[in-house]
C-alpha cells in the first residue's frame, strides 16, 4: 500500500509524500509557537497590570538592572539566531560539517547568554532583590518593589527554561547531523529547531526593553 | 451472519505492550476511552456522595471539611480528567482520521505522548486525592487557595500537566485536518464533526496556555509567596479570577463544540436527511469559538470589577447565544420531512436538543446583569452548567459512543437495555437538576455543606433524581461491557451513514482503508440514497 | 415562603427586588416560549416524520433564506432587549442614593461584623430602618467572601485589603437571610446572618437602647446573648460537642490540655486570655484559627461571657 516508502526512507507511514510530511511538521511547529505566545502572553499581561498600578516603583526598580549586560545578552541572542540561520543554510547546501559548526556556535552563544544571566541573578540574590516574601533589599522607592522582581524572575526565568530546552534540542541536532542523519533532501528538524530558536530570540527582544529600558 | 474474524486494529498486534506503545489513533482513542470512563466513574461517585449528604440539612455522612474536598474533587476530576478530553481524545481520535480518509493523525507519536501526559496529570490528581484532596473548589480562588492546608499544589500541577495533553491534541487535529484530507475532500465537503473538532482545537491551543501560566503563578504563590495575588503584598486576588476565567470560559466551548459536531452527524444520519444549513453550522462553530474569548468576565459580575467591564461582558455574552440558537434551529429543520429512526444514538441526539435548549436558555438569566447578581453562586448556576455540560456534552458523548460503538468494537449492544438506560438517564437527570434551578432562584447558595431547613424538600427530590441517574449509568456500563463479550457482530455500516469511516470494516483494519479513498459525493447526500436499500436492519 | 404569583423568588423586600423579578419573569416567559416551541417541534417532527418504510428517501432541501434570517434576527433582537433591561436595572443597583445610612461590614471566617455609625458593633445581625437607603462599605480580613441577601436581590463580593460597596432600601418589615456566597472554607455554610428591618422610630429606639442595654442586664444573661450575637456559637458549642473550637459545657474549673503538652486550669484568667490572645494557648486537638476579640468586646462584655461560661459547668 505504501510503495513510496521504498524511495523515501524518512517518510512516515501515514503521509503520502515527503512534501506533505514536511508541510505538516512546519504547520505543527507554528501552532506550537502560537501556544508559546499565549503562555508568555499571560506574563506580559501580569507585567502590564502591575506596571500600570505601580509606574514609579517599576521605574525605580528597573534601574537596578544592568543595561549593559541586558544589551550584551540581546546581541548574543541575535547572533545565535544568525548562526542558527547559517546552520540551516549550510544543511540546505548539503554541507554537514559546516552545519555542525554553526549549530555548535549557536549552542555556545546560548550558553553565554545563560552565563550572563547567572551573573545577573547571582547579584540580585546577593542583594536580596528577590520575588515576593524573599525580597529584603532596601533602597528602591515605591510600593511593593518585590512585585517588579517577581515579574522579572518569572519572565526571564521562563525564558531561560526555554533556552535550556532549545539547547538540548540543538545538542541532539548536532549529534544527529554529525552522524549523517540530515542532508539537503531531509533537514526538517533543523528547520523546525530554527523556527523555535528565532521565537525564543524574539521573546527576549520584547523582554529587554520592557524590563531594562523603562522610561 | 458471522464472517471469519479478520485482522483488525484490535486483534493485531497482540499484547499489552503493543497497546502501550501503539501509534494507531484508534488504539490511542481506546486508551483514552478507558481513562476518561474511569475518571467519570470516580467523579460520579463523588457526585453521589454530595447528593446523599445533602439529603440532610445539618451534619450527616461526613464533616464539612470532607464535604469541601469532595465537591472540589468532583469538579476537578469531571472537568480536567473527564469532560475536556472526553469527545476529542476518544471519539475524535478514533473517527477524525477515517472521516477525512487518512491513515492516521499528523503526529502519531505526539498523540501517544498526549495520552501519557494525560496519565501523568491524572497521577498528580490521584496523589492529591490520597493526600486528602484540595478543598478550594475546582476554581482554586485566591486568597483561600494560597492559605488552605489542603493538597492544592499537586492538584493544580496535575491540571497544569493535563493542559498540555489538551494542547497537543488540538495541535495534532489542526494539522491533520489541514494536511491529511483525502483527494477530493475540499473544506466544504468536510463532515460537521470535523469542523467542530477544528474549532475546538483552536480554543485548545489558544486558551489552555493561559491556564498553564495561571496555575504556575498560583503554585509559585502558594509555595513561595511571590505576592501576585496577595493584596497585602500589592497583588490582586481578582487578577487571579481574570486569568483563570480567560481560559475557563473558552474551556466550556471546548466541551460543547465537539458535542454539537456529533449532534450534527446524528441528526442527519438518523433522519436520513441532508443536514440543513451546512455552512451556517460550520461557521457558527467558529463564531462561537471567537466570541468565547471575549466573555470571561460574566463569571465576575459581583467580583468588584467595574460596571463598564460588566456591561461589555454582558453584551458580548448575549452575542454567543445567537450562533448557538442558529445550530438548534438548523438541527430542527433537518428533522423536518426527514425519515426518522429512533436508534439509541438518536435518542441521545434528541435528548441533547431538549437538554441543551434548557441549559442554553437558562444562560439568558445569567447573562443579564441584574438577574445574575441574584443568581450568581447559587444552585441556579449549578443547574445551568450541569444542563449544558451533562445534558449537552455528556449526552452527545453517549450518543457518539453508541453511534460509533459497532465501528470501534465490531459488536452491537442490546438495544432494549439501551432504551431502559436512556430512560433512567433522561428522567433522572431532569429530576436532579431542574429542582436546582428553583433552589437557586430561591436563594440557596452553592458549595454549602449545611443549609436552612426550608430547602430540604427540593434537595431530597434532587437526590432521588441523582440515584435514578446513577442507575441509568450503571445499566449503560453493564450492557456496553457485556456487548464486548456477548454482543452480535456488527456490519460495516449498521446505520447506512455516508461518512468515510462507515465504508470500511467494523472494526477497521489498522491502516483504516484498503486504498486511499477518493471523495466524489457529499457526506450528507441522503436525498440520493435510501436509508435501507436491502430492507434488513 | 413562596406565593403562587412568584414561585421562583423569595418575597420581595427591597426597592430593587421588583425590578429584578420583572426582568426575571420576562426572561422566563421568553425562554419558556422558545422552549415550548423547540420541544413541540422535536416531538411533532419525531412523530410526523418517523421512518415508515425502510426505503423511503428524503428531500434535499438544505436552505431557506427567509427562515434562516428569521431565526437569526429575532433572537438577536430579543437578546439585545434583555441585555439592555438587565443593564438598566444593574445601573440602578450600582448607584447609591443620596444620604444613605452607612454601615461598615467586615467579613471574616466565619461571621459578619456590622459597625454602626455611632460605634455600636453587632455580629451577624444587621438592623436597619424601613424605607431608608442603607449603604454597605465592605471588606474582608482574610479570604474573599460575598454578601448576599436573597430577599433584597443584592450580592457583592467582599475582598481583603479593598472596599466594595452594596446598597439596599428595605420595603417590608421583617427578618431576611444573609448568606455568604463565595466559598471560604469550613464554615462557609455557617456564615449566616439576619437583616432585621424595622420602622424608623423602632430603629432609633433600638439604636439608643442597644448600647445601654448592656448595663442593666445580669452578667450571665448578657453573656448568653453575646455568645450568639458575637458569633462565638459559630465555633463553640454548649452541648459537649466539639466544633471548630472546644465546647464550653463543663469547661470552667476543669483541666485543659494544650497542644504543646502543657496543662492548665480553665479559670477566669484563662478565659480572658483565650478571648483576647487566642493564639497564646491552643487546646490539644484544635487548630489555631480563633481570631482575637481585642477591640470588639468591652471589659464588661468579657466579664459577661466569663460569667456565662461559668454557668455552663454547674450541672
Amino acid at each position: 500500500m505504501n510503495d513510496h516508502s521504498i524511495n523515501h526512507p524518512g517518510l512516515a507511514h501515514h503521509f503520502s509524500t515527503p512534501q506533505q510530511q514536511k508541510e505538516s511538521a512546519k504547520l505543527g511547529l507554528w501552532i506550537f509557537l502560537v501556544t508559546e505566545v499565549l503562555l508568555f502572553g499571560g506574563l506580559f499581561v501580569a507585567y502590564g497590570v502591575f506596571r500600570a498600578w505601580n509606574p514609579e516603583m517599576f521605574y525605580n526598580a528597573h534601574r537596578s538592572l544592568n543595561v549593559f549586560l541586558g544589551a550584551l545578552n540581546t546581541v548574543i541572542l541575535i547572533s545565535s539566531s544568525v548562526t542558527m540561520a547559517l546552520a540551516i543554510r549550510s544543511i540546505q547546501l548539503d554541507d554537514q560539517p559546516k552545519t555542525v559548526r554553526f549549530l555548535i556556535a549557536t549552542i555556545i552563544l546560548a550558553a553565554a547568554f545563560l552565563v550572563v544571566k547567572y551573573f545577573e541573578y547571582n547579584h540580585k540574590i546577593h542583594l536580596g532583590q528577590l520575588p515576593g516574601k524573599f525580597y529584603t533589599f532596601r533602597g528602591i522607592e515605591g510600593t511593593n518593589p518585590h512585585l517588579f522582581f517577581t515579574i522579572y524572575f518569572a519572565m526571564t526565568g521562563l525564558h531561560a527554561l526555554h533556552i535550556i530546552g532549545g539547547m538540548s534540542v540543538l545538542i541532539w541536532l548536532t549529534l544527529k547531523t554529525s552522524r549523517g542523519r540530515f542532508s539537503a533532501e531531509y533537514y526538517t528538524p533543523v528547520e523546525l529547531a530554527g523556527l523555535y530558536w528565532h521565537f525564543v530570540d524574539l521573546v527576549w527582544i520584547y523582554l529587554f526593553p520592557l524590563l531594562y529600558l523603562i522610561g | 451472519m458471522e464472517t471469519a474474524i479478520k485482522n483488525n486494529y484490535l486483534n493485531s498486534p497482540r499484547g499489552i505492550l503493543s497497546w502501550l506503545t501503539t501509534l494507531d489513533h484508534k488504539r490511542i482513542g481506546i486508551l483514552y476511552l478507558a481513562s476518561v470512563m474511569f475518571s467519570f466513574l470516580l467523579g460520579g461517585i463523588f457526585a453521589l456522595l454530595i447528593r446523599i449528604k445533602l439529603l440532610v440539612p445539618g451534619e450527616f455522612l461526613m464533616s464539612a471539611e470532607a464535604y469541601n474536598r469532595v465537591f472540589t474533587l468532583h469538579g476537578a476530576i469531571m472537568i480536567f480528567l473527564f469532560i475536556i478530553p472526553s469527545i476529542p481524545a476518544t471519539l475524535g481520535n478514533f473517527a477524525l482520521p477515517m472521516m477525512i480518509g487518512a491513515r492516521d493523525v499528523a503526529f502519531p507519536r505526539l498523540n501517544l505522548a498526549s495520552w501519557y501526559i494525560y496519565v501523568a496529570g491524572a497521577v498528580f490528581a490521584v496523589y492529591s486525592m490520597v493526600q486528602g484532596g484540595a478543598d478550594t473548589g475546582w476554581t482554586f480562588y485566591t486568597p483561600y487557595s494560597t492559605m488552605t492546608t489542603s493538597s492544592v499544589i499537586s492538584m493544580t500541577l496535575g491540571a497544569f500537566i493535563l493542559g498540555f495533553s489538551s494542547i497537543f491534541t488540538g495541535l495534532n487535529f489542526i494539522v491533520t485536518i489541514h494536511k491529511l484530507r483525502a483527494p477530493g475532500l475540499t473544506w466544504f465537503k468536510l463532515p460537521l464533526f470535523v469542523w467542530a473538532l477544528y474549532a475546538t482545537a483552536i480554543i485548545q491551543i489558544l486558551a489552555t496556555p493561559v491556564l498553564g501560566i495561571t496555575l504556575l503563578l498560583l503554585i509559585l504563590e502558594r509555595a513561595f509567596s511571590i505576592g501576585v495575588f496577595n493584596p497585602a503584598m500589592g497583588g490582586d486576588p481578582v487578577l487571579y479570577q481574570h486569568f483563570f476565567w480567560f481560559y475557563s470560559h473558552p474551556a466550556v466551548y471546548i466541551m460543547i463544540l465537539p458535542a454539537m459536531g456529533i449532534v450534527s452527524e446524528l441528526v442527519s444520519v438518523f433522519s436520513h436527511k441532508k443536514i440543513f444549513g451546512y455552512k451556517a453550522i460550520a461557521f457558527s462553530s467558529f463564531g462561537i469559538a471567537f466570541i468565547s474569548f471575549l466573555v470571561w468576565g460574566h463569571h465576575m459580575f459581583t467580583s468588584g470589577q467595574s460596571d463598564l467591564a460588566s456591561m461589555i461582558f454582558s453584551f458580548l455574552t448575549f452575542l454567543v447565544a445567537i450562533p448557538s440558537g442558529i445550530k438548534v434551529f438548523n438541527w430542527l429543520a433537518t428533522l423536518y420531512k426527514g425519515s426518522i429512526s429512533f436508534e439509541t444514538p438518536m435518542l441521545y441526539g434528541l435528548s441533547f436538543l431538549f437538554l441543551f435548549t434548557v441549559g442554553g436558555l437558562t444562560g439568558m438569566f445569567l447573562g443579564a446583569l441584574a438577574t445574575d447578581v441574584h443568581l450568581h453562586d447559587t444552585y441556579f448556576i449549578v443547574a445551568h452548567f450541569h444542563y449544558v455540560m451533562f445534558g449537552g456534552t455528556v449526552m452527545a458523548f453517549f450518543g457518539g459512543l453508541h453511534y460509533w460503538w459497532p465501528k470501534i468494537w465490531g459488536k452491537i449492544y442490546n438495544k432494549t437495555w439501551a432504551l431502559v438506560a436512556w430512560l433512567f438517564t433522561f428522567v433522572g437527570f431532569n429530576i436532579t437538576f431542574f429542582t436546582q434551578f428553583i433552589l437557586g432562584s430561591r436563594g440557596m447558595p452553592r458549595r454549602y455543606y449545611s443549609y436552612p431547613a426550608k430547602y430540604e424538600g427540593l434537595h431530597e427530590i434532587s437526590t432521588i433524581g441523582s440515584i435514578v441517574l446513577g442507575v441509568g449509568m450503571l445499566i449503560m456500563a453493564i450492557y456496553l461491557i457485556a456487548s464486548l463479550f456477548r454482543g452480535r457482530s456488527a456490519p460495516a455500516n449498521p446505520w447506512n451513514a455516508l461518512t468515510l469511516e462507515w465504508q470500511t470494516d467494523s472494526p477497521p483494519p489498522t491502516a483504516n482503508f484498503a486504498a486511499t479513498p477518493v471523495v466524489t459525493g457529499g457526506f450528507y447526500d441522503y436525498d440520493k440514497v435510501s436509508p435501507n436499500p436491502k430492507g434488513d436492519s | 415562603m413562596d406565593s403562587l404569583s412568584n414561585p421562583f423568588m423569595p418575597p420581595q423586600a427591597s426597592t430593587i427586588a421588583g425590578d429584578v423579578d420583572a426582568l426575571f419573569y420576562f426572561i422566563f416567559y421568553v425562554t419558556l416560549f422558545f422552549f415550548v416551541l423547540i420541544v413541540s417541534l422535536i416531538v411533532f417532527f419525531s412523530i410526523r416524520y418517523r421512518r415508515r418504510k425502510s426505503d423511503e428517501t428524503t428531500s434535499g432541501v438544505a436552505h431557506n433564506t427567509a427562515l434562516e434570517l428569521l431565526w437569526t434576527i429575532v433572537p438577536a433582537i430579543l437578546v439585545i432587549v434583555i441585555f439592555a433591561w438587565g443593564f438598566k436595572t444593574f445601573i440602578r443597583m450600582s448607584i447609591v442614593p443620596k444620604d444613605p445610612l452607612e454601615i461598615k461590614v467586615t467579613a471574616q471566617r466565619w461571621w459578619w461584623r456590622f459597625d454602626y455609625p455611632d460605634g455600636l458593633t453587632r455580629m451577624n445581625e444587621l438592623v436597619v430602618p424601613l424605607g431608608r437607603p442603607v449603604k454597605l462599605l465592605m471588606s474582608s480580613t482574610d479570604v474573599i467572601h460575598s454578601f448576599y441577601v436573597p430577599g433584597f436581590r443584592i450580592k457583592k463580593d467582599v475582598l481583603p485589603n479593598r472596599y466594595t460597596i452594596a446598597w439596599f432600601e428595605g420595603t417590608s418589615e421583617g427578618t431576611f437571610d444573609i448568606y455568604c456566597a463565595e466559598y471560604c472554607g469550613k464554615g462557609h455554610s455557617e456564615m449566616l446572618g439576619k437583616v432585621i428591618v424595622m420602622p424608623e422610630n423602632d430603629y432609633a429606639k433600638w439604636l439608643a437602647e442597644a448600647g445601654a442595654a448592656d448595663e442593666s442586664v445580669p452578667l450571665d444573661q448578657l453573656g448568653a446573648s453575646l455568645f450568639v450575637s458575637r458569633a462565638c456559637n459559630t465555633c463553640h458549642s454548649t452541648t459537649g460537642k466539639s466544633g471548630v473550637g472546644p465546647t464550653f459545657l463543663n469547661l470552667f474549673g476543669h483541666e485543659v490540655r494544650f497542644a504543646d503538652g502543657g496543662r492548665g486550669i480553665a479559670d477566669e484568667n484563662y478565659l480572658r486570655r483565650s478571648i483576647l490572645e487566642p493564639q497564646a494557648e491552643i487546646v490539644a486537638g484544635f487548630q489555631p484559627v480563633m481570631p482575637t476579640y481585642q477591640g470588639i468586646l468591652t471589659n464588661r462584655e468579657i466579664d459577661a461571657l466569663i460569667a456565662y461560661i461559668k454557668s455552663l459547668g454547674k450541672e
